[in-house]
């Protein structure tokens, strides 16, 4: 089974600042790290490979030092790496990212299934795993906590939800996002560092994956950033004490005489 | 400080720690209070590869040298001792493997090691064999196409876990030293059995066990090396491993050193931190001073063993001795500046003052140790004078 792994740089965000003045994220002189959400991606296709056989391929798009995330999925396992990279993929949302990604996924080709991470921790946005997978043309199962079954031509995963997990078949191929709980991630290894060290990514432009420029980057995002701003700080607030009966009818004042009710 | 380690060796590094830090610190208390075999960091060990590193490459290793293997030792021994003197016990005992066995052999044990399906064992020690090897009474009888072992050995660690154990019996004791021999004998093979599991004042997670022969027919293709060089084969393998003791004591006195700096900064008596303290930074600087300077020693010796050269007992010895002293000088002043929290469980410092002890006992005791570099010395300086 030929798995296909989205992976991500961010800045690690244990290390990262907003800039009080623009609201922007400082990403300056941040240690970039791959979204720890992607590890678990990773991981269990690292894991349906060691059982099923098959190869795991890692791809991300970004600047070239993105490519640091691909050799840190190399030294882990993974078997290839590819990465999209060039100036028509700036500044792109989570669509035109994900339409590069798909495109990338079928100059790939004949991928049984594609595993990403729930969200990206810089972003947060859980988007980009569905979109792919709309564009793609694929069943999309998401924050998969377990996967049950896999057979070449399906696969059984539990799918987390607030109330607990939904048990799903689905025909592959398929798109997959993980939740952490679905694995632990392993360690890289001494022999997988030494493949990384020799490893050079295979690099793909727009025109390498048959893309329309004008749905990619800045001028195919739909998406406009109006303003970044911290939350407001949420007053504390207010405990009326005493006696149920006499509590409530105080309360129910309150709230009259502003206007609620 | 720098020590030029080659980029190999900075990966070693770099792998145990994030090993430690990852799989082996949060868990190190409890695998101590439990005395539970570290089979979750054995794994995690075996995934990174680290039990690869002292294996030739013709056999799935990566064929580093005595260095590599220290400074693997070195930084699984900072997180925790237990854990680490299971993982060197492997190597341990199938050094000789690597310095002695035949091309079969090799090829037959070696990949399951380097890939850390199969821990390896050293079998010397007996009741009455400790610091005095020459008192092995187990014995090894010729008969066919078989040795018959029969014996007892005392305190064999990952005895019991370990599936290949390296293990020295008496093949004619009418010729002395020169009468033992060197056998590979598997887990499982009949008459093979393990005795009495030690309970342990340190590294108490690793396993200490006895192993009992009985009639145990073992085939004659795993005698290592040839009949009669099972003392050789022994002493060779303890002066290769020597500075990995040194490797292990160093890890110990530097996880207990990074405790101590850490809380005399964040200790407030007398309305300062402690580590203000002309007091408490002289014992500090003294430490230190002690860790980097073992440090050099085990590094050193390393070096010299892997370039090859052919007599290393004596220096070998010295990697041993001076940085288990230290470590036990080290955690214990660890314990003194922590007072009486050092003291507590709740604290790391307690575990690695029990842990440091064993380091000056194992694998020779220092006072033992002391003799091998005093019997150099002196047959050195003869030398001298002759020539």
């Amino acid at each position: 089974m030929k798995i296909v792994v989205c992976i991500k740089q961010v800045p690690d965000t244990v290390h990262v600042r907003i800039n009080e003045r623009t609201g922007a994220m400082e990403r300056e002189g941040v240690p970039a790290v791959v979204n720890p959400y992607d590890l678990y991606a990773l991981e269990e296709a690292l894991r349906l490979r060691e059982a099923h056989g098959g190869s795991v391929a890692a791809l991300t798009m970004g600047p070239p030092q993105a490519e640091a995330v691909l050799r840190e999925a190399i030294a882990l396992g993974a078997d290839e790496g590819y990465h999209l990279s060039g100036r028509e993929f700036a500044g792109g949302d989570t669509l035109a990212t994900s339409y590069a990604l798909a495109r990338a996924v079928e100059r790939i080709g004949e991928v049984r299934l594609v595993l990403c991470g729930k969200q990206a921790i810089d972003g947060d946005t859980a988007q980009v795993g569905p979109e792919l997978a709309e564009h793609l043309g694929l069943p999309f199962l998401g924050f998969v906590r377990r996967v049950r079954e896999a057979h070449p031509g399906r696969i059984v995963v539990e799918r987390m939800t607030e109330e607990g997990a939904d048990a799903v078949e689905s025909p592959l191929p398929a798109v997959l996002s993980v939740v952490k709980e679905i694995n632990t991630p392993r360690l890289p290894s001494l022999k997988g560092k030494m493949r990384a060290k020799s490893f050079k990514a295979t690099t793909w432009n727009a025109a390498a994956i048959g893309a329309d420029e004008t749905r990619l980057g800045f001028a195919g995002s739909p998406t406009k950033v109006v303003k970044v701003f911290h939350p407001e700080a949420r007053r504390g607030g207010e405990i009326i004490a005493g006696e149920p009966a006499e509590a409530v009818a105080r309360l129910a004042e309150r709230l009259r005489s502003q206007g609620f009710c | 400080m720098d020590y030029f380690l080659t980029e190999q060796q900075l990966m070693i590094r770099e792998t145990a720690r994030q090993v430690a830090r990852e799989r082996i610190v949060p868990v190190r208390a409890e695998l101590d209070e439990k005395e539970e075999f570290p089979w979750e960091v054995v794994k995690a060990c075996a995934a990174a590869d680290l039990f690869a590193i002292w294996v030739p490459e013709a056999y799935g290793g990566l064929g580093g040298g005595i260095l590599d293997l220290c400074v693997c030792v070195e930084e699984l021994s900072r997180a925790c001792a237990g854990v680490a003197v299971s993982y060197a016990a492997s190597a341990l005992g199938t050094i000789p493997i690597v310095l002695f066995g035949s091309e079969e052999q090799k090829a037959k044990y070696l990949p399951d090691v380097a890939a850390g399906r199969k821990l390896g064992a050293f079998a010397l020690t007996e009741a009455g064999a400790g610091s005095d090897a020459s008192g092995v009474q187990t014995t090894a009888r010729r008969d066919g196409d078989h040795y018959v072992l029969n014996g007892t050995k005392q305190w064999i660690t990952n005895g019991g876990d370990a599936e290949t154990y390296t293990v020295v019996a008496i093949t004619d004791r009418s010729r002395g030293p020169r009468g033992a021999s060197a056998f590979i004998v598997e887990k499982g093979t009949p008459g093979f059995t393990f005795g009495k599991k030690e309970i342990k004042m340190g590294i108490r997670s690793s396993s200490t066990r006895e192993l009992v022969f009985t009639d145990c027919r073992v085939p004659k293709e795993n005698l290592l090396g040839r009949e009669g060089q099972g003392f050789i084969i022994a002493m060779k393998t303890l002066d290769k491993s020597r500075p990995g003791i040194g490797a292990q004591a160093l890890g110990i006195a530097q996880g207990a050193f990074d405790e101590a700096v850490a809380y005399s900064r964040q200790r407030v008596q007398f309305g300062h931190p402690i580590s203000s303290f002309q007091a408490v930074q002289h014992m500090l600087a003294n430490m230190a001073i002690k860790i980097e300077a073992s440090r050099s020693l085990i590094y050193s010796v390393a070096r010299f063993i892997d370039s090859g050269v052919k007599d290393y007992s004596k220096e070998s010895a010295m990697a041993k001795v001076f940085p288990s002293d230290t470590a036990m000088e080290v955690t214990t002043d660890a314990v003194q500046i922590l007072g009486g929290y050092g003291y507590m469980r709740d604290y790391p410092v307690e575990k690695m003052m029990r842990d440091a002890k064993i380091t000056q006992i194992y694998e020779g005791t220092n006072q033992v140790i002391r003799n091998v570099i005093g019997l150099a010395l002196v047959k050195e300086f003869a030398k001298h004078v002759q020539a």
